[in-house]
Order: structure tokens, then sequence, then C-alpha cells
């Protein structure tokens, strides 16, 4: 198992947003949690990236114990994290936002390769690499933090709403990257709201509700829950 | 002398007694960029930094420049001390339990100063490192030596900020944490590190801004850090608190007003000055020079 979370409770103050979650992800995977609006899904990937502290429970990574360590030792381990609403530095230029990306990478060679091929995913970045990145649009943003991402050549890569606020043509888009990108070997951890589109691409995916796994189980499985549809799929699977 | 002549003058003094301020609302700028904190301590790193300076030279006889870079060291420890035991705990505190923090921190400052015999509460003639020689630049505008060394210390220090900002990895982590914290995490830059390198800079600026200053008007004292350091927190509210180039500007506009409002004679009405500049740039443009119209994070 390349990621195990087990009975992770997360607390903000007196609220208890992460109440006993329990999730796996396998190395090669793509696994996606969906859940409404402050289900807790953001939290729980903060709480692996070590931006927020379990109260209890234990996340394990590849054999290490996440819940002690710090940010910038977790990415070092091979995680990296696309947050929610892309987070991008928007008063640098793109390039300066994909070195930050390797901030940790020591070796100058294997750094410009990695960039090669970020714009090899995303040529636009390429064309863009002297813009400040706060002049970017929002589908270009949202590139930029998954190419920042990918700098730092994770072995797992989370993603907070990739989708968020983009159109139609372009979420399309971003989901044939985050396709593309596990398909040359990278594991993936989905989170979404845009359950339809998520789980057409998932192997795998768990429900949160008020910061509980309500339902989990294969990406095909839980599309024709029927519970699901109603709550998340609009009732409709596929849009028809 | 002509007015012309007078202008230019006052010109030379205004920029010099500027770069001084712009020296000390640098570390104002910066702590202010990555921790949100005005740092009311900043002008007692100013008077140690001053006082660093007058030790080493009494104690070891050395020239300017060593001199310089000692007591920045020096004051550099002194900021990342002060952030470690006074600023970090109370990082996610109320942000004005930091500012009574600092206020504290400013007077502890003098009167530990006081404190110290050596120091003491009267003021002290600070060593003569250079000669104090005089040059007319034109017919009645004369530039001295100490504001040469004011100003060629300065430049170079401004010129060495502003690649460390732009061009080291430390400066572009400075940069990415002022920016945000978690998303800078997120690359794995170690954010506390990155705050203890912000104060070593701003504090390392504020000593060689000390040693300027003292070596300039000839005098020590523990509370000399006061004027001058509120001086300098107008300077860089005045360009834009955040913003490197805004405190530079800030404060040369401030220095040069000051020594008009002395020549025009109401040198009486000097500090005052400084502090009306303040209330109307809080009325109209709280941003200040370059500063944007920051949305503050909910
Ligand atoms: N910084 C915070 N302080 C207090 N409560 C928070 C904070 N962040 C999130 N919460 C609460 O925690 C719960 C889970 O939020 P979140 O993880 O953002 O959900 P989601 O990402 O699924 O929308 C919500 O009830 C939210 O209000
Ligand atoms: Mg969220």
């Amino acid at each position: 198992m390349m990621l195990k979370i087990e009975n992770l409770h997360v607390y903000y103050d007196a609220i208890h947003a992460i109440k006993g979650v329990t999730l796996n992800v396998q190395e090669g995977e793509i696994v996606s949690l969906i859940g409404a609006n402050g289900a807790g899904k953001t939290t729980i990937l903060r709480t692996i990236s070590g931006l927020e502290r379990a109260k209890e429970g234990s996340i394990e990574f590849m054999g290490s114990k996440l819940t002690d360590m710090s940010a910038p030792e977790i990415v070092k381990l091979g995680i990296s994290h696309v947050p929610e609403g892309r987070r991008v530095f928007t008063s640098m230029s793109v390039l300066e936002n994909l070195e930050l990306g390797a901030y940790l990478s020591q070796n100058k060679q294997s750094r410009d390769k990695n960039l090669e091929k970020v714009f090899e995913h995303f040529p636009r970045l390429y064309e863009r690499r002297q813009q400040l990145a706060g002049t970017l649009s929002g589908g270009e943003q949202q590139m930029l933090a998954m190419g920042r991402a990918l700098m730092s050549r994770p072995k797992l890569m989370m993603l907070d709403e990739p989708s968020m606020g983009l159109a139609p043509i372009l979420v399309r888009q971003i989901f044939d990257i985050i396709k593309e990108i596990h398909k040359q070997g990278t594991t993936i951890l989905l989170i979404e709201q845009n359950a339809n589109m998520a789980l057409s691409i998932a192997d795998r995916a768990y429900v949160l509700e008020t910061g509980k796994i309500v339902m989990s189980g294969s990406a095909k499985e839980i599309m024709q829950s029927e519970d699901i549809k109603n709550a998340y799929l609009g009732g409709a699977v596929h849009g028809s | 002398m002509t007015l012309a002549q007078q202008v230019l003058q006052q010109l030379i003094n205004g920029i010099a007694l500027g770069s001084v301020y712009a020296l000390i609302a640098l570390g104002y700028t910066m702590v202010y960029g990555i921790i949100r904190l005005i740092n009311f301590a900043h002008g007692e790193v100013f008077m140690i930094g001053a006082f660093a300076g007058y030790f080493i030279i009494t104690l070891f006889n050395i020239p300017i420049v060593p001199t310089l870079i000692l007591a920045m060291a020096f004051c550099a420890l002194i900021g990342i001390v002060m952030e470690r035991l006074a600023y970090k705990p109370l990082r996610n505190a109320p942000r004005i339990a930091a500012l009574m923090t600092a206020v504290g921190l400013s007077n502890l400052f003098q009167n530990l100063m006081v404190y110290f015999k050596a120091v003491g509460a009267s003021p002290k003639a600070f060593p003569r490192v250079i000669d104090i020689s005089r040059y007319e630049v034109m017919q009645d505008v004369y530039l001295t030596s100490d504001k040469i060394l004011t100003l060629v210390v300065a430049v170079l220090l401004m010129v060495a900020l502003q690649y460390i900002v732009h061009n080291t990895k430390m400066g572009k982590a400075m940069r990415a944490v002022s920016q945000d914290k978690d998303a800078a995490q997120l690359m794995g830059i170690n954010v506390n590190t990155t705050i203890s390198f912000t104060f070593a800079l701003g504090s390392a600026l504020a000593a060689a801004g000390g040693i300027l200053y003292a070596v300039s008007y000839g005098k020590i004292i523990y509370n000399m850090g006061s004027m001058p350091g509120l001086k300098a927190f107008v300077s860089a509210v005045l360009g834009g608190i955040g913003s490197i180039p805004g405190a530079v500007v800030g404060g040369m506009i401030l220095g040069i007003t000051e020594n008009a409002i002395s020549a025009a004679g109401y040198s009486m009405l000097r500090d005052a000055v400084a502090f009306a500049i303040l209330i109307i740039i809080l009325l109209i443009k709280p941003a200040g020079i370059f500063g944007k119209n920051v949305r503050e994070k909910v």
C-alpha cells in the first residue's frame, strides 16, 4: 500500500472536521475522494501534506509515518499537493513558480529535464513562461499549479478540485492531462465535487460526508449507486 | 549662495539621511511582508548596531568596512534570536499580541542598554573611523566623506539585497512565504528558516544604518533608535509596506522632506512633519506609493 490512512481525526479548535477516516491508495491507482462542499476533503489532503495536524489516527506513506513530519519532509518523500484554488505565486513569473516546485532538488540537470517535461504536458506554460502568474487565466493557473507540483517528480500527486471554476472544455483538458500524468507513472489522489468527471477517470473512489466515509468501492460501483446518483450526480449519470 | 545651490545641497543631505531611513525601512517592510508584523523593536536593532560598531572599533581598532560586517552579523543574530524567542510563539496569536510584544521589546532593549555600565544613559562620542573631509562638488555645494560613505554603503547593500531577493534560493523562498505560507510549504520551503533569514537580513541592514548614522552624527545613545525607527516606519508605510522598492523611495522622500523643512528654517517642525506625512498617507492612500490594494486574507 502506498498511502494508508487509518482512523484519522482532525479538529479545527472545537470543530471536529474529520471523524475517523480510513482510506488507502495503491501504487499506480487513480483514487477519487468525492463529497459535497464542507465534507472535509480539503482537510484530509492538508493533513496528509502536514499543513494540518491529526488529533488521532495514522497516515503512512510507503512505510513512513507522516503524522509527525513537517510539510517539507513530506514533499521530500514524494508527495505533491495541488491545492484548492491553485495558490500559484501571483507576483512571480511562471518560470519562477515552476522553479519553486523543484525547491528541494539539488541537481540542476534533473531540474531542467523536469521543466522540459512539464512544458511538454503544458505547452501553454512555455509560451507564458516570462509572464507573471497573476496575469494567467484560471485554466492556465490550474496548469501552472499542476506543473509546479510535477517539478518535484512526485510518486503521489494529490489534486484538490482541479476543475473548480473552469469551463467544461478546460475541465476536459485538465482531466486528460491528469490521465497522461498517471500513465507516465504517477499515482493520483483526486478530490472533486464534480463527481461525474472524477469517477470517469478513477479506479476507486471514496464518498465523504461531514467528515466520515459513507461509501467506498470501484468507481463503477459508486457511479451506479442510487444514493450517489441522487446526491452527487444530479440524478443522472453521464449527463445522458 | 543661490537658491539652486542651496536646493542641491539640501538634496544631497536629504538623500544621505534618506538612505539611512531606507536601510531601516527595508527591515520593517520585509518583516511585515513575511509575518504581517510591524516590528517596533526594529529601531532598537539600529541602535544596537551603532553600539556594536562603537565597541568593535574601540576594542579592536579596525577600519569601517570590517566593523560594518561584524556589527551586521551580530545584529543578524540578534534579529534571529528576537524572532525565535518573542515572535515565533505568538505566530498564531491575535496580531495585537505580537504588536504589544514588539512595543515591549523596544523598551526592554533600551533599558537593557542603560543597564550595561559600558553603555549607560548618557551619550557617547562615536570614534572617528573616517576622516571627515569636505569636497566641493560645485561652487558652494559640498559633499562630506561621511555622506559619501553613507551613499556608497547604502547603494551597495540595496543592490546586494535586490540580488538576494530575486536571484538566490533563499530570496525566492522569502517571496514565496510572503505571498502564501501554505503554498510555500507545499514546495518544500521551510517557513521557520525563511522567517529567521528575513529577520537576519533586516537586522543586518538596520545595523549598517546605525553605524552610518553614528559616523555622521558623531554621537550615540541608548534611545537613538526611537526617532529614526519611527521615521523609517513612516517611510515604509509611505512606500507601501511590504514593498522593497517602496521602502527605499519612502526613505528618500522622508529624508529629503525633512532636510528641506530644516533648511527653510522650520527645523522645530522636522519631526512633526514625518507624522503629518503618515497621517496624510493613511487618509489618502493607505496602501502607500508602491502598495497594491492589499486584500486582507480572511
Ligand atoms: N481553517 C478552518 N477553520 C475552521 N474550520 C474550518 C477550517 N477549514 C475548514 N473548516 C471546516 O471544516 C469542515 C471541512 O472543510 P473542508 O475540509 O474545507 O471541506 P471540503 O474541502 O470538503 O469542502 C467544514 O465544516 C469547514 O467549515
Ligand atoms: Mg475543499
